[in-house]
């Protein structure tokens, strides 16, 4: 028994002494430095435009004029809530992911003008993981450019321009996957970037 | 499988090769109470410190019954701890945005998964915690679960290492050691180097932006907080409990391709290090490689079956005019692609660490399985940190035993006699696990609260609550996220899952440490089985396979496998 109770006391000091240091002491020291060092990245690397925050370049948004790139469904709260992270979490015969696909093919055919028979990439009819992805891939930002285009009154040349401009490769060639961000190419289609 | 996935596999399995023999020898040193290391100059006076406030002796150790209890009483009082935070986070300090208490089923469910190293997440980050719980009542764990899991790791290791000995060490001194010398140093290092590539590190409350577009929503509100810090320790201790609700798939958790890189290494890091460490403890290193060699051979069956699947996407989608070039993109993020998800979802379940880049209620079937089938497998390859190491041993001591039954010899483990007592620990550990499993999911299966639960029917609803009890019980605390798991019934039955899952694992595990350690060296002769080379690593694999696949394959067929065939072979949908 009075083992037992060395143990607790033990165990009460450990809990308390490595939560200073764990829970106290690093994440202030790691605060500290990132605040210093990075602070528009530890930040929330936020967009301003006109002085107020609209938002951050990391974060997708909802777009749906024709004058937009429209970034991927997004099943975060209403859309792209960025305090409520989520996916659809549908499986692969799932009766509502089946109809929302089929619905979105078709709308994608109609918004960009293409054929019934074209192929819709796979990322602008899905929903993301975290519902705020940001990216959408350049094969879907390209069937969007007429569209952006032609809504804007601009040659289809200079959009697809910006779409490159806004495109990130992989990582030294090898990680991660080809990406367009369709918050600042909206914002600097809308000259505010 | 293109060109690209296979230049990032293989990078990843060259560097986890390269770092294994130094994060080995490193972990040699911190693992011994009077090993150097170079930090010594910093974090000595700090070691001396905290042994003198505890009133432990460093140089005083414990048998194996000793060692259990004080791991068994430091987790009581981490789990009294963070309950009480978590029940009373509306009244402490460091909450921005005012969040409420957290329900008492819900508390008891969160405190049980972060003292079990599982990071089952029943609530959804953001909206449920406030800075302080997030860094107080949970990263706290994410440290010294972790710390626990190597220490238990380290205790089996010289049980098998020592002979004619009592001890197995001391507890609180690895405990102690594990954190101050491997895991804050690091953390802290990674931690800055997340900032640097975009994830957040501020005590601010949540932005508001005015939307581009306004739409029915003017405004978006951004989450903010002190990610980073946790980050590093969730993904290097294979905790796994996301900041956010979407984990390491929301931007801010996980920005860049290079991050989520960084992140999946960091999960296989310390795990591989430790079969280095076992090497060098029983002046062995080809048996350490062996083990690792057994676990590289899983890692890869299993990353490419889930790459092959979702690469190959989901044919009712292509039948609709969705490009199929694509592959599966539902529940994955643009920047990952399919390649690195699928190896954040197998690398993820073959440790215990259970954070998520991609949806795995979303992947195509046979692609949801690979993480089903690894945490049946037991979470051996490369594992937990600790976790992985100590539950691959007991396949190896039920390996040994097997080709000792085969051969008609007594077992030997590195020239101890293998008796019967350790294989039945051994067995006990493993059946312990499956029973788990199998009985609350059968329980789940038949009752209204558990089938109130499924987001999806049909056999995909099966799977997401097979998926919870497997998760919770290995200590993964990944899910098939569909399943609303923040119920009475669920938060209570996880929470004793995953107690069964992480303490009737270990306790037996240190009863082998104590009775390996007892144990006197005979010489090896010629008959004694090479516990490394190409026969032993298939044997093991083989071992592996055979009681995970054969113990949940009726499971598995009621799940993934009839779903995958309704899939490519009919039109039902659910």
């Amino acid at each position: 028994m009075k083992d037992l109770f060395a143990e607790l006391r033990a165990s009460i000091a450990a809990t308390l002494l490595l939560a200073v240091l764990c829970c106290g002491i690093y994440p202030a020291v790691v605060w500290g430095i990132a605040q210093v060092v990075f602070p528009g990245k530890a930040n929330g690397s936020l967009v301003k435009v006109d002085g107020k925050v609209a938002g951050s370049s990391l974060l997708g948004q909802g777009f749906t004029a024709p004058k937009y790139f429209h970034p991927r469904p997004s099943a975060a709260g209403q859309g792209y809530d960025a305090a409520g992270s989520s996916g659809t979490n549908l499986g692969p015969t799932s009766r509502k992911l089946i109809g929302d696909v089929q619905q979105r093919v078709a709308d994608y055919r109609t918004e960009n003008g293409l054929p019934p028979d074209a192929l819709v990439p796979v990322d602008a009819v899905t929903s993301s993981a975290s519902g705020l992805d940001p990216h959408i891939s350049p094969a879907n930002a390209n069937l969007q450019a007429g569209r952006v285009a032609s809504a804007r009154g601009i040659p289809k040349e200079e959009v697809l321009r910006k779409i490159r401009a806004h495109t990130e490769g992989r990582y030294l060639g090898i990680l991660g996957e080809p990406r367009v961000n369709v918050l600042t190419l909206n914002l600097s289609l809308d000259g505010k970037l | 499988m293109d060109l690209y996935g296979w230049m990032q596999l293989a990078l990843f399995l060259g560097l986890l090769l390269l770092v294994t023999r130094p994060m080995g020898v490193y972990l040699y040193r911190v693992l011994d109470p009077e090993g150097k290391t170079f930090l010594d100059p910093v974090l000595k006076p700090v070691e001396r410190l905290i042994y003198r406030l505890m009133r432990v002796d460093p140089r005083s150790e414990q048998d194996w019954k000793r060692y259990a209890v004080s791991l068994l009483m430091f987790s009581l009082v981490g789990t009294v701890f963070t309950y009480a935070v978590l029940r009373l986070q509306h009244l402490l300090q460091l909450n921005p945005q005012r969040v409420g208490p957290v329900s008492e089923h819900l508390a008891f469910n969160t405190a049980v998964s972060f003292v079990s190293n599982t990071n089952w997440q029943s609530y959804g980050g953001e909206s449920t915690m406030s800075y302080l719980s997030q860094m107080v009542a949970l990263a706290f764990h994410n440290f010294v679960s972790a710390a626990s899991g190597i220490a238990v790791a380290a205790a089996l290791v010289r049980g098998i290492a020592r002979h004619t000995a009592k001890t197995v060490g001391n507890f609180l001194v690895d405990l102690v050691r594990a954190t101050l010398y491997l895991l804050l140093p690091l953390c802290l290092l990674y931690a800055l180097f997340l900032v640097s590539q975009g994830m957040i590190q501020n005590f601010k409350p949540y932005e508001t932006a005015r939307l581009v577009e306004p739409t029915a929503e003017k405004t978006q509100i951004i989450v903010q907080g002190p990610m980073a810090s946790q980050v590093a320790i969730k993904m290097l201790g294979t905790n796994g409990g996301g900041y956010t609700n979407a984990n390491a798939a929301h931007p801010y958790e996980n920005p860049t391709p290079l991050t989520n890189f960084l992140q999946i290494f960091s999960i296989f890091l310390i795990p591989s290090g430790l079969t280095y460490y076992l090497g060098k403890m029983v002046k062995n290193r080809k048996h350490g490689w062996s083990v690792w060699g057994a676990m590289a051979v899983l890692f890869l069956a299993g990353v490419l079956l889930c790459w092959w699947a979702e690469g190959a996407g989901n044919p009712r989608l292509h039948a609709l005019g969705v490009d199929p070039a694509g592959g599966n993109m539902e529940g994955k993020e643009v920047r990952f692609g399919i390649f690195a998800s699928a190896l954040f979802a197998t690398v993820t379940t073959d440790a215990s660490c259970g954070a998520v880049n991609s949806m795995h209620d979303s992947f195509t079937p046979l692609g949801g399985l690979v993480p089903l089938l690894n945490m049946h497998l037991g979470e051996v390859v490369f594992g937990g940190v600790g976790t992985g190491l100590y539950g691959m041993l007991v396949f190896v001591i039920l390996t040994v035993f097997l080709a000792g039954l085969m051969v008609g010899r007594t077992p030997e483990y590195l020239g101890k006699k293998i008796d019967s007592y350790d294989v039945k620990v051994s067995a006990i550990a493993v059946l312990l696990l499956i029973f788990d499993i199998m009985v609350f999911t059968a329980w789940a299966v038949v009752s209204d609260w558990g089938l109130a639960g499924r987001s999806n029917a049909g056999p995909h609803g099966f799977s997401e609550i097979l998926y919870a009890f497997s998760s919770a019980t290995a200590n993964n605390g990944s899910a098939f996220a569909g399943l609303t798991a923040n119920t009475w019934w669920y938060n209570t039955t996880l929470a004793f899952a995953m107690l069964i899952g992480r303490f009737f694992f270990i306790v037996p595990v240190l009863a082998l440490a104590g009775n390996m350690a007892k144990k006197k060296v005979v010489p090896e002769s010629g008959g004694s089985f090479p516990v490394s080379g190409v026969t032993f690593v298939l044997l093991l694999v083989g071992t592996v396979l055979i009681v995970g696949v054969l113990s949940f394959f009726p499971a598995i067929s009621l799940g993934p496998i009839v779903e995958h065939f309704l899939m490519v072979r009919s039109n039902a949908i659910f």
